[in-house]
């Protein structure tokens, strides 16, 4: 158990090559810190830099207190499990999740006890004796967490750890790794560019652009209040309609005759190009207060629950979110309003969002 | 092919069997002159029948050597090429899958340069560079001896570069979760990478005792006693001069005797010889 501190954490592999511009972060112990972002953004070197897997160019990491960027990761205190789960190939399962705790020169009765309970904790207690071949793609990836469970470390580090599964498989080992935290309560850092797992898993997430982390906080508060372009576009899905206007005066002209009015607070200091952000669940069917969406129907995605609904507005494109079965024909004209509250304004150019 | 072509079939066998008699007929010629007489050979036509001297002939050739030529009893030679093959084969895997080892796994300065070495002296024939190294192995006394033998054949590029591109084959995650799970490098190497190694050690094995048996110009360069030819040297010693002289029926058995070793590595290592050629499931 311990608290993992990131201070001003920068990587560069040459001179021109920077991939980590910065990052600054402090993960509570017993906290499930969710590293999200596209690939590239250096989500995955970040957790490698953590691991010790990768040298810290600048910066200071530390975990339980002691600095550890000239620590070897074997001597921090932390497990990992890998994207592609990194079992060695000629263990069985049971040498598999023992075979650090061997390196240690634990005693033998210590590791199996400490196997079995992992081993029951995943529900594998059928399988020790098998080859990591004869598993499914479910069953290597909790073999995998129990390696990092049997070593009971300060933290555990997950490198995209689902992205290997199908799509349900996905969805139970997600329930199943909050349980294991929930039971474990040990800190850990999930990576992964799959923002739906960052917004059920995380209890704050950290979301990484290009080599910054552009928003730490509570995953709905990250999504109720996107503090830039990049995350309103990342967080959500089907992601949030951005539509680009030009300013007039205190309201965004976002063509095809629409004009937003600016929120009193926003008038002051607002760029000449501005970017009307709202998402397609903030979108009600009907006229009501404020600005009016009026468009074609492009297409329809019928998801059962709902259906989004795609249309051309100005440059942009827009999808609302609309309940039940309600089905308009393509090229049939709807019109929407957004939920009062729910529209967001950013600085085209920089991105920023525009806070009072 | 699942198609039924009754001629196509036919076909098929008929260059298969003619190839099979191409390769097999040299065989088993060699087969029968090693059963028949001395006066039975040398009579035109030769007989195409096993004749009764099956066993006088390969005893006489591994108790007591040919009386022609080389004397030295087939046993002793099968007995030096055993080693020399045995010990070639294992020096060159063991000190090959280091150095493999070490260029995949550690970040040294001058990595790709070393390696690069290495892989150009495959291009180099041993022809090249036998003189000097016959020098060297003369300087170092070391002629006439099993040292002599093997020694200088044990550094093998062609090894080295095989388990190199096996070694890349590995994923990375493994040597990174053995970092995490604590294991140093040589541990890592011991209980992972020599492990995943066997099927590759095993193909190699095979294919590096049959070069280290069949190596000619090396001993036939570094022996002059007798006690020291290997097989194949001595095959040839036997072979002393004018047709007439020579016992073709020894010869022939010494032959048989010299092919059988390799053909038996390569029967019983089968499985494991075409599991590490083909074998991509890591």
């Amino acid at each position: 158990m311990a608290e993992i501190a990131l201070r001003d954490v920068k990587k560069s592999y040459t001179k021109d090559l920077r991939v980590i511009h910065g990052v600054t972060a402090t993960i509570a112990d017993g906290e499930f810190i969710v590293i999200v972002g596209p690939s590239g953004c250096g989500k995955s070197t970040l957790l490698r830099m953590i691991a010790g897997l990768e040298t810290i160019s600048e910066g200071e990491i530390s975990i339980g207190g002691r600095v550890v960027n000239k620590v070897e990761p074997k001597d921090r205190n932390i497990a990992m499990v890998f994207q592609n789960y990194a079992l060695y190939p000629h263990m069985s399962v049971y040498e598999n999740m023992s075979y650090g705790l061997r390196i240690r020169r634990m005693p033998p009765e210590e590791i199996r006890k400490r196997v079995e309970r992992a081993a029951k904790i995943l529900e594998l207690g059928a399988l020790l004796e098998r080859k990591p071949r004869a598993l499914s793609g479910g069953q290597r990836q909790r073999v995998a967490m129990g390696r990092a469970i049997v070593r009971e470390p300060a933290a555990f580090l997950f490198d995209e750890p689902l992205s290997n599964l199908d799509a349900k498989l996905r969805v139970q080992m997600r329930l199943e790794i909050q349980k294991l935290h929930r039971e474990l309560r040990t800190t850990s850092i999930f990576v992964t560019h799959d923002q739906v797992e960052a917004m059920t898993l995380a209890d704050r997430m950290i979301v990484m652009n290009a080599g910054v982390a552009e928003q730490v906080g509570r995953p709905i508060d990250v999504y109720d209040d996107p503090n830039t372009l990049f995350v309103a576009g990342f967080i959500g899905s089907p992601a949030m309609n951005f539509l680009p206007g030009k300013r007039n005066g205190a309201a965004v002209d976002v063509g095809g005759g629409i004009s937003v009015p600016l929120p009193q607070e926003l008038q002051a200091g607002a760029p000449e190009a501005v970017t009307v952000g709202v998402r397609p669940e903030h979108l009600l069917a009907g006229t009501g207060t404020g600005p009016q969406f009026r468009f074609k129907v492009d297409t329809i995605e019928a998801l059962g629950a709902d259906s989004l609904v795609h249309g051309a507005l100005g440059e942009g494109i827009l999808i609302a979110r609309v309940e039940g079965h309600a089905t308009p024909a393509p090229g049939a004209e709807l019109v929407f309003h957004a939920r009062p509250g729910k529209l967001y304004f950013f600085d085209t150019d920089s991105g920023k969002r525009l806070r009072a | 092919m699942v198609e039924n072509r009754p001629w196509g079939t036919f076909l098929a066998h008929a260059v298969l069997i003619i190839g099979v008699i191409l390769v097999a007929f040299p065989l088993y010629v060699t087969f029968v002159a090693s059963t028949l007489t001395y006066d039975e050979i040398v009579n035109v036509p030769m007989p195409l029948l096993p004749g009764d001297q099956l066993l006088e002939n390969y005893s006489q050739v591994l108790l007591s050597g040919s009386t022609k030529g080389s004397s030295a009893p087939v046993s002793t030679m099968l007995m030096n090429s055993f080693i020399m093959a045995m010990v070639v084969a294992c020096g060159k895997i063991a000190i090959s899958i280091l150095s493999a080892f070490a260029i995949v796994y550690f970040r040294f300065p001058g990595r790709n340069f070393f390696f690069w070495m290495i892989f150009v002296t495959l291009m180099l024939p041993i022809e090249v560079r036998i003189i000097p190294t016959f020098k060297v192995a003369a300087d170092l006394g070391i002629l006439d001896s099993y040292l002599g033998l093997t020694l200088p054949l044990i550094a093998s590029a062609t090894a080295t570069f095989l388990l190199r591109q096996f070694f890349l084959t590995i994923p990375d995650e493994l040597a990174e979760a053995a970092r995490i799970d604590g294991a140093g490098p040589m541990r890592f190497f011991w209980d992972v990478v020599l492990p995943l190694s066997k099927t590759s050690m095993a193909a190699l094995f095979v294919i590096l005792f049959i070069v280290g048996w069949n190596e000619y110009l090396w001993p036939l360069l570094i022996t002059s006693q007798e006690s020291m030819y290997t097989v194949v040297i001595g095959i040839k010693r036997m072979i002393a001069g004018g047709d007439a002289s020579n016992e073709w029926n020894l010869i022939m058995a010494t032959a048989m005797l010299a092919m059988l070793p390799p053909a038996l590595v390569v029967m019983l290592m089968q499985k494991w010889f075409v599991k590490g050629l083909v074998e991509t499931e890591k």
